[in-house]
């Protein structure tokens, strides 16, 4: 988790030059407080259905459940992260994973298509349904919330459109694995003591994975050096590693216990890696938060707000698309009720996971781990017997109070100026 | 006429890390206007916070003592009723109802808790009449200009029964006529026996309207003064503490060949069909040229810029840009910075800054590309870039990672320099940079635009203030109702002769 990009200038601030712009001791941490708050919160949720259960949230099996049972929500949180920055909203995904989970199914089960053909042209349906959206978004100016609603029945309509009142599969054992699947044992078990046997391959791709994350932190932070930043002090820079290779390796050996790596695991990591990325360093992720923060700033910029809010969406289509033929491979079959209120479990996530109402703010690791507290809620909440009315209860309490946080951290440092 | 109305007392306050009022003692006599003057940041809002009851008894140390009486107020409601009343900077007008709903918001004129329309709009009328404003009162508040905005907030404070009015830069965003005309009214207020408290960075204007003026530094009471026989020289000393001498740099123009010029360029209103903003207006610019552009609110000088800045503002444009002597055409804000153009905003806070980003990534925000290599911006180079203006444009922040919101208007208004800048562009467009911001602050955003121009950038300086055109540019171009009415060097140029040709025309307006 702390491997979430942080801003250490805050943490560590040069000496304020004018007494105006003076940041007291007391509003750093609060700073820090509310970009870490999500992190604690999970640290804290996990802690307690870990001994509510007795051990068993954390047992092999359950971690790869959560993971699996999560995946689809957690793809579309990273496509309305970036709708949110941007000052929009979706409604729609989930008809959108109805839909083009139907398409999937009709091209592979009824037609026949090989699966990456079908796979493919899936996800440029889902490109195509945002371009739809974006188009009346961006170019024609009808506010998000309109557009998606709409699209949130359209697109439902479409699916029982294609598939009537049926399910159709089975899917293709490739799809089935994607969704469902774990990595092959490649490379034969390694005794752990008293853990018992475990994987290798998924050590060593852990193993890689922690090194990675080392060596891209400490680069990261020499640069910053480099280039006379501010960094934050060496010991807590090393406790936050430690802390994230740890979890990291945890989590992975646990995995390796079980049934090695699921395969959507592998795509998440690729897909929350390059997100990441994209928002904090590419010219597009920028901008994202550039028409978020302030629209007409952004404009009298040069940024093409309409291109940028566009494309949001093509991409917000194609994870639809992704999440479609993943939620569709896992049940073995497209089903025309699928993916409902989906879009609100993702839009939980962001909100969540730090994203501001008002656009501009939100990462695309805090939206992940705002999916992964209502996941690890759900499945802690079911492994200690409570009935769905109080899981309903707790998530949206939860929901209320992170972003009751959020707004009372930031009334706090506006009232101390 | 001697006694006094309201004695503030040894009022400290402090916020975590910030002594904002340290023993400030201000007395205001019954039926005067004091103005309070003093740079931003010196305790001009935070006392009359105080004051007003926004900041409630407690969190203050000192007394206030108002027309005789101890007061402890625990909010603006408590302040309200002893007849306090402010009318802050931005206007709290819910601008999609009447004129009428407006003025008794929050004090709805009711019997038996239906509201009496009759009774509402009549009543609203009579306090419009005081107030000068000739207007329906069941008119919408958004269909009004600022300066009538600015009166319905006065007759609103008349209908609570106001015995002291404290108005925070009222003029701030008027024009001329709207100013003089509240400045009128204010002197009429105080003829019926109503007090107020002026705060206002226009040192003419508080020398114009005011008997008292009290001069607040760093937090601190500095001195009171008569209005009699004061000069803005003094105040300003006062404000900043040294003698300004000389409110603006010395510079040494070094004028070169024309770089950019506007021919028969005509702009028409997005939102109302077929009005002309801009008729037939043209200029040249030359390298190391600053270039002033006068005019009155509305007479188009914003709309002006916006349009030729890559059509960022209204429809129907017509006209030819040239730049180095080549017609060029500008059909989007990336087109016109490519071809070197920039444009800083009057509105720094709407139009020019993402006020929840740092200061890096607002100086970034234009000329990101040049970061950038395949698309992945070089963070850590653009860390540097900002330091380095940072430092040279003497931006007051801990660091670059600060968030722009929390700046000072001067500071934010150096980013948004340090933004246009950092494109390299060869005309700068700046559209009244020195809008809100303190004394210090401007004779630094003045050095810096002298330092643009000696390296050979032309500069187009838009502004409301006359004083600052005649300090700064080389020669002044003026605009009345969308049409250039006049082009003098700087050696004749006056501001009796400006204004004359800022008005010129106007009746002619379509």
């Amino acid at each position: 988790m702390s491997v979430a990009p942080t801003n250490a200038d805050f943490i560590v601030g040069r000496p304020p030059a004018v007494p105006d712009d003076r940041v007291p001791g007391r509003r750093r941490f609060q700073l820090n407080l509310r970009q870490s708050g999500i992190y604690i919160a999970f640290a804290a949720i996990v802690l307690l259905f870990t001994i509510l259960t007795g051990g068993d949230m954390l047992a092999p099996q359950n971690i790869s459940n959560i993971i699996v049972q999560n995946s689809y929500i957690l793809i579309l949180a990273i496509g309305m992260i970036l709708v949110i920055i941007s000052g929009h909203i979706d409604l729609s995904v989930g008809s959108i994973v109805a839909a083009t989970g139907a398409v999937a199914a009709v091209l592979m089960v009824d037609h026949n298509v090989p699966w990456p053909l079908a796979l493919l042209i899936t996800l440029v349906i889902g490109g195509l349904i945002g371009a739809w959206q974006g188009y009346w978004v961006a170019y024609f100016g009808i506010p998000a919330f309109i557009v998606t609603l709409a699209g949130m029945l359209l697109f439902r309509a479409v699916t029982y459109t294609i598939l009537g009142n049926r399910g159709l599969g089975p899917f293709p054992d490739e799809v089935r694995t994607l969704s469902n699947g774990f990595t092959a044992s490649y490379l034969g078990n390694v005794g752990l003591g008293a853990l018992g046997g475990a994987d290798l391959f998924s050590l060593l791709v852990g193993v890689v994975a922690v090194a990675g994350i080392v060596t891209v932190q400490w680069r990261s932070r020499a640069g910053r050096v480099r280039y006379g930043q501010a960094v934050e002090p060496l010991p807590l820079f090393v406790t936050k590693i430690v802390i994230a290779g740890v979890v990291v390796m945890f989590v992975i050996i646990q995995l390796a216990r079980f049934r090695n790596l699921p395969w959507v695991l592998v795509l998440l990591a690729g897909l929350v890696l390059g997100y990441t990325v994209l928002t904090n360093r590419a010219v597009f992720g920028r901008q994202i938060y550039a028409v978020g923060g302030n629209l007409q700033a952004a404009t009298l910029s040069g940024v093409k707000v309409k291109s940028v809010v566009f494309w949001i969406f093509v991409n917000m289509g194609v994870l639809a698309a992704l999440a479609g033929i993943i939620f569709a491979g896992r049940l073995n079959q497209a089903n025309p009720t699928g993916g409902d209120q989906f879009e609100l479990d993702a839009i939980a996530a962001a909100f969540i996971g730090g994203a501001a109402v008002q656009g501009g703010v939100g990462k695309v690791v805090g939206a992940i781990t705002g999916g992964l507290i209502m996941g690890v809620i759900n499945n802690g909440m079911s492994l200690i017997g409570a009935p769905s009315e109080q899981v309903m209860l707790v998530k949206g309490a939860v929901l209320l109070a992170a972003v009751a946080f959020d707004v009372w951290t930031k009334r706090r440092a506006g009232a101390s100026r | 006429m001697s006694d006094s109305i309201l004695r503030m007392r040894g009022i400290s306050k402090t916020f975590p890390g910030v002594r904002a009022l340290d023993d400030v003692n201000l007395e205001v006599l019954r039926g005067e206007i004091h103005a309070i003057c003093g740079e931003n940041g010196a305790g001009k809002s935070t006392l009359m916070k105080v004051l007003s009851g926004v900041y409630p008894h407690g969190d203050y140390d000192g007394e206030i003592t108002f027309d005789g009486q101890e007061c402890r107020f625990g909010g603006i409601r408590d302040s309200e009723h002893r007849g306090i009343v402010i009318i802050h900077q931005e206007l709290a007008l819910a601008s999609n109802l009447s004129i009428a709903e407006n003025i008794f918001l929050g004090n709805e004129q009711a019997t038996r808790g239906l509201i009496d329309w009759n009774r509402t709009n009549a009543a609203a009328s009579e306090l419009m009449r005081r107030v000068g404003l000739r207007e329906n009162p069941v008119t919408q508040v958004l269909d009004l200009g600022v300066g009538k905005q600015q009166l319905v907030e006065i007759a609103k404070a008349l209908s609570k029964q106001v015995k002291l009015l404290i108005l925070d830069e009222p003029t701030a965003a008027l024009n001329d006529d709207d100013s003089a005309h509240l400045l009128d009214l204010l002197r009429g207020l105080r003829d019926e026996g109503i007090t107020c408290v002026i705060i206002s960075h226009k040192l003419n204007e508080v020398l114009d309207i005011a008997d008292r003026v009290t001069i607040l530094r760093d937090g601190k009471t500095i001195t009171t003064l008569d209005a009699e026989g004061l000069t803005e020289n003094r105040i300003i000393s006062g404000m900043v503490g040294r003698d300004l001498d000389h409110r603006f740099p010395p510079r040494e123009p070094k004028i070169g060949d024309e770089v950019f010029r506007v021919e028969d360029w005509s702009v028409h209103s997005p939102t109302q069909h077929g009005r002309l903003l801009v008729s037939g207006a043209g200029f040249t610019l030359h390298r190391g040229e600053i270039v002033g552009l006068a005019g009155l609110m509305g007479a188009g000088r914003t709309e002006l810029a916006m349009s030729i800045f890559g059509r960022a503002y209204g429809t129907g444009i017509s006209g030819r840009i040239f730049k180095d002597g080549q017609e060029i055409r500008l059909r989007s804000v990336r087109e016109a910075i490519r071809h070197g153009i920039a444009y800083a905003t009057e509105d720094r806070k709407k139009y020019g800054l993402n006020l929840i980003e740092d200061i890096k990534r607002n100086v970034s925000a234009a000329g990101l590309r040049k970061l950038a290599r395949r698309g992945w911006v070089d963070d850590n180079e653009e860390y540097r870039v900002a330091d380095t203006y940072r430092k040279s444009l003497n931006i007051k922040a801990p660091s670059v990672s600060s968030i722009t919101g929390k700046l000072s208007g001067g500071n934010q208004q150096k980013v948004v320099l340090s933004k246009w800048i950092f494109t390299d562009p060869d005309v700068l467009i700046l559209d009244e940079p020195t809008r809100g911001i303190d004394v210090g602050a401007k004779y630094e955003i003045y050095t810096i635009i002298n330092r643009l121009a000696d390296e050979g950038k032309a500069i187009l300086l838009i502004s409301s203030e006359l004083p600052e055109l005649l300090g700064l540019c080389d020669r002044i171009y003026t605009l009345s109702a969308g049409r250039i009415t006049g082009e003098m060097p700087r050696a004749e140029a006056t501001q009796e002769g400006l204004m004359t040709l800022m008005t010129a025309g106007q009746e002619a307006r379509p």
